[in-house]
């Protein structure tokens, strides 16, 4: 049952909120232990909240677009009395006094909160590897990683945990464990869905989006959360287009650039590549003009990315000093503490990248290293302008390859790093782009067998990008390639 | 004390860098009250508390103050103007970072007139206070050997206004006037209530020495800690004496911050090695740049009230009254928009005379009694009035004394109280006359000392003789009559 229908459904009575959330929590049951896709299951506030809905409804009253919808959250988004970890052990303990924009307005929208899921620690990865709380599988193979950082997400959307589910995307957080876990997931444009509770890692990155188990869908879900807030003041007040309006006008004469770059990228998979083409082809005989073309500055997205967001991580991150929530390492005076605190409280990865911040930030470095990062990003945005002075939307791949087996990147930081060089280019821009899953290959190594005896299938993610505010037109391209899928 | 001071050879040069409190209803980035003395961390929001996933939102009336200084001080105010994050750790800053501003402030290039010379102010920047922490136990109440230490995060987030001065000034004293003359300029366009004992507005100075004509500066000491104008003038006045003593005993200066203890009277180095901070500045990607739009600015300039030096000059000028009395008229908030009230019903007596009871006991009772000057029992009216009837000679000025106390008492007005207590002045020629003789006859010792004594004998029991008098009439004779008669009868002796 897809959140269209379970919300059409609850509004009208025919199905209850309860019996919904019921079939829900009966698939996490069964597979959660499994998987961890939570970090926090709010097992007893949901069946409160649906209750609520049903009584709601029964008074005759609509309780919104997601009514009885159940809904997963990453668990950096903050939500008032229950524990927001990031899944790091420095946020151990501390309970948000007050809700993300993000969250009252899925409250507002009539969602069922069912939990907070898993990522990497404070949305630092590509694997959901980095958890302080223990990495989480991908459902199509356990064996393997589901992406991330918002991995939780993905994973509660591809298991049926939740109907949809909301992460948090900086370079690829969303798009990538979307792609890997065969879901759809969007990185909407920046400023588009309000950022005030969710606890930032690079401030002018992260933006949040959904996952869903179509485009349909995700546009719904797109639509709950997106909006100006006062609260936010890199908010965009302007008028979005409907997407569920408008999902369903066809590509006829649109223009779709391929991104040669990002599909000719460094190691990435052939059956990926076969993919993107694949789609190309059928968005061609759907009546769109598609090509090629080229943005050269994206292949220094990854170098500019690894500069940009570790600085403004670095300084986003210094208020975990033990001194006012989370834990406390004790010292003998206040710098001891700190730092015994961050010692114990952060893990490799989070450490690794607030040393590269501080370096890129500091004295002397400062033009070399950020500086010039920015310029970067300032070519990358007149690159992506020029692209789209001749195309509507760009293609290319969401990740290099299918997901990949735990442990096998984590010792190589640059090997993981690589997994998210397709979607950064997107956050440097601030622009929108859209994951949706197109067809399955085997992995080039490592596959598991099925029970037949056969290699397992693994999902395939092709991307959507489009100009800042360009969610409607990229939600039809994405419309007609999910109607073109395998 | 001068504008220039030389001391040995070698001219001060200082620089001051001042914080002042904006007094916006809310804090900077945040909805929660702006208030001093609330009860610890009631003011506190996600926000300044720094929060997980709390975001900054810029306080629109922060910016109008900010360009109200602008224009108080012929700063530039450019198109656009950009927060950073100033990097660095401290237990009383919520995030580990404080929002501030850098190489795009919002006021840059100003000036302020202080006595006539020109100080250059290098810039004007928005930026967030930290919260306040008190150390429990230990030495003395700091940081280092304190049992615990307390944290208050009320004043977390209140907007901050740091104005920098060029190294322009070369006296303590100029210094001193210059904090005066901002404070008052301040307090004039309603940014700020600018109290160093509260500390909404604190003043660092950078002091060096150097030889009279010597173009390059000298190492610089930052004094810190001077809770009053008198502070500052004594701390940078002290710091530039142990600063040429150590020149001129073959020492170096060591650049350090130094800590000015108001009970010694010196100042002291706060450490003693000096950290090397780098504060990791870069844009706050949290904010938009700031914008202030045409309306806002023409808004701004055309609430501007008048500035203390312009109402100065003009009172001087209209009035007859001295720098200083324009000076203390000026600077009290409200003082010159009584006095002018008083100078518009005046029936008889010059401005300078209500300028006089004002700055005399008018000021005096006020101070005493701590009454605002809004709600005295005085009003401008009333005043106008007492100064009529004194000057008109129908009490006498101590009589006139009298009965402002009681009007600023009672609140009621001072014809009233002369007509209810019967008080006149003493204006019977006959009646004087016999007090005169009294006076005479009592005295007849002086009396004899006058008839023989020198030209300084007669002025010295004269004046012996007029006191006496007057006590007589226990102050309501009228002088002027009264002197007149003594010198009738001296001479018929
Ligand atoms: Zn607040």
């Amino acid at each position: 049952m897809t959140a269209r229908e379970i919300a059409a459904a609850v509004r009208t009575g025919a199905r209850s909120a309860r019996s919904v959330l019921e079939e829900h929590f009966a698939r996490i049951d069964v597979r959660e232990a499994e998987l961890h896709a939570f970090n926090y299951l709010m097992r007893e506030q949901a069946f409160g909240a649906a209750d609520a809905i049903d009584s709601a409804v029964a008074r005759g009253e609509d309780p919104g677009c997601l009514a009885g919808v159940p809904v997963a959250v990453k668990d950096n988004f903050c939500t008032r009395g229950v524990p927001t970890t990031c899944s790091s052990k420095i946020l151990e303990g501390w309970t948000p006094p007050y809700d993300s924009t993000a969250v009252a307005r899925l409250h507002a929208a009539g969602a069922v909160l069912v939990g907070k899921t898993n990522l990497d620690e404070f949305a630092m990865g590509s694997s959901t590897e980095n958890s302080a709380f223990g990495p989480t599988r991908n459902p199509h193979d356990p064996s393997r990683v589901p992406g991330g950082s918002s991995g939780g997400s993905a994973v509660a959307v591809a298991a049926g945990f939740s109907a949809i589910a909301y992460g948090s995307d900086t370079g690829g957080s969303i798009r990538q464990p979307a792609a890997l876990c065969g879901v759809v997931g969007v990185k909407p444009t920046y400023g588009s869905v309000s950022r005030y509770g969710l606890v930032a890692f690079a401030s002018s990155l992260d933006q949040i989006g959904p996952f869903a188990v179509d485009v349909g869908d995700a546009a719904l879900a797109l639509e709950a959360v997106w909006g100006y807030d006062p609260m936010d003041s890199t908010s965009l007040d302007a008028t979005m287009d409907s997407l569920s309006d408008s999902l369903d006008r066809g590509v006829a004469g649109l223009r779709v650039g391929i991104v040669r770059e990002l599909t000719e990228v460094d190691g990435i998979a052939p059956e990926v590549q076969a993919r993107v083409a694949a789609a190309a082809e059928a968005l061609s005989a759907a009546g769109a003009k598609v090509d090629y073309v080229s943005v050269p500055s994206v292949s220094y997205g990854l170098s500019a990315y690894y500069l940009i967001a570790p600085a403004e991580a670095s300084s986003n991150l210094a208020r975990y000093d033990g001194v006012r929530y989370g834990r406390r390492d004790a010292g003998a005076d206040v710098a001891t503490m700190n730092s015994a605190t961050r010692d114990a409280g952060f893990g490799a990865e989070v450490k690794r990248r607030i040393m590269l911040g501080t370096y890129a930030l500091s004295a002397g470095y400062y033009d070399s290293y950020y500086g010039k990062a920015q310029k970067v990003r300032t070519l990358i945005i007149q690159d992506f302008a020029r692209a789209y002075e001749q195309f509507d939307v760009l293609l290319t791949p969401t990740a290099p390859t299918v997901a990949f087996e735990f442990g096998s990147k984590t010792a190589d930081p640059l090997a993981m790093y690589l997994s998210d060089v397709c979607t950064i280019p997107t956050n440097l821009a601030g622009h929108c782009a859209i994951s949706v899953p197109y067809g399955t290959a085997e992995p080039t190594s490592g596959a598991t067998l099925t029970s037949d005896g056969n290699p397992k299938q693994l999902p395939i993610g092709v991307q959507v990008l489009a100009p800042a505010l360009g969610e409607a037109t990229m939600f039809r391209v994405a419309k007609a390639i999910e109607a073109s899928a395998p | 004390m001068t504008a220039h001071e030389v001391s040995r050879g070698y001219e001060i040069v200082v620089g001051l860098e001042v914080h002042c409190e904006l007094a916006t209803n809310t804090k900077l980035f945040c909805g929660c009250a702006n208030q001093f003395g609330s009860e610890p961390n009631t003011n506190i929001c996600p926000v300044c508390l720094g929060l997980p996933g709390s975001l900054p939102v810029l306080n629109e009336r922060a910016v109008e103050f900010a360009l109200r200084v602008g224009e108080a001080f012929n700063f530039d105010v450019p198109e656009r103007s950009v927060f950073h994050r100033k990097n660095y750790f401290y237990p009383d800053m919520p995030k580990n970072f404080q929002t501030s501003q850098y190489d795009e402030p919002i006021c840059s290039e100003g000036t302020l007139d202080v006595d006539g010379v020109t100080i250059r102010i290098t810039r004007a920047h928005l930026e967030e206070d930290t919260g306040k922490s008190t150390h429990v136990g230990g030495d003395g109440g700091r940081i280092h050997g304190a049992d615990h230490s307390l944290i208050d995060y009320n004043r977390a987030g209140v907007p901050l206004l740091e104005i920098v001065s060029e190294p322009d000034i070369r006296s303590a004293e100029q210094a001193a006037r210059y904090v005066e003359e901002l404070r008052a300029t301040l307090l004039a366009i309603g940014v700020s209530d600018v109290k160093m004992e509260e500390g909404s507005m604190r003043v660092d100075a950078n002091v060096s020495v150097r030889l009279v004509g010597a173009t390059e500066f000298g190492k610089r000491c930052e004094v810190k800690n001077m809770n009053s104008i008198r502070s500052v003038r004594r701390a940078v006045a002290y710091e530039a004496e142990r600063q040429i003593d150590l020149i001129t005993s073959g020492e170096r200066i060591m650049q350090e911050t130094r800590h000015w203890n108001e009970d010694d009277g010196r100042t002291h180095s706060m450490r003693s090695k000096e950290e090397a901070f780098d504060y990791r500045y870069f844009p706050e990607p949290d904010l938009v740049p700031v914008e202030p739009t045409a309306e806002m600015r023409s808004l701004v300039r055309s609430q501007m009230p008048e500035l203390p030096a312009a109402k100065r000059e003009r009172l001087i000028d209209a009035w007859a009254i001295t720098e200083h009395d324009a000076r203390v008229i000026v600077d009290v908030p409200g003082l010159a928009e009584y006095a002018e009230a008083a100078v518009a019903v005046l029936g008889g007596g010059t401005p300078k005379d209500i300028v006089n009871w004002l700055t005399g006991d008018f000021l005096g009772f006020l101070n005493e009694t701590g009454t605002k000057l809004d709600d005295s029992n005085l009003r401008p009216a009333g005043l106008a009035e007492l100064v009529g009837m004194v000057v008109g000679g129908s009490i006498s000025r101590n009589q006139g004394k009298d009965v402002m106390a009681d009007a600023l008492r009672s609140g009621e007005a001072p014809v009233a109280i002369v007509a209810a207590r019967g008080i006149a002045q003493v204006s019977d020629a006959g009646a004087l006359s016999g007090v005169l003789e009294v006076v005479f006859a009592a005295n007849v010792d002086a009396l004899d000392a006058y008839r023989s004594g020198d030209d300084k004998m007669k002025k010295k029991k004269r004046g012996f003789l007029m006191g006496e008098a007057m006590k007589a009439t226990k102050g309501d004779g009228n002088p002027q009559l009264l002197n007149q008669l003594l010198d009738q009868m001296l001479e018929a002796l």
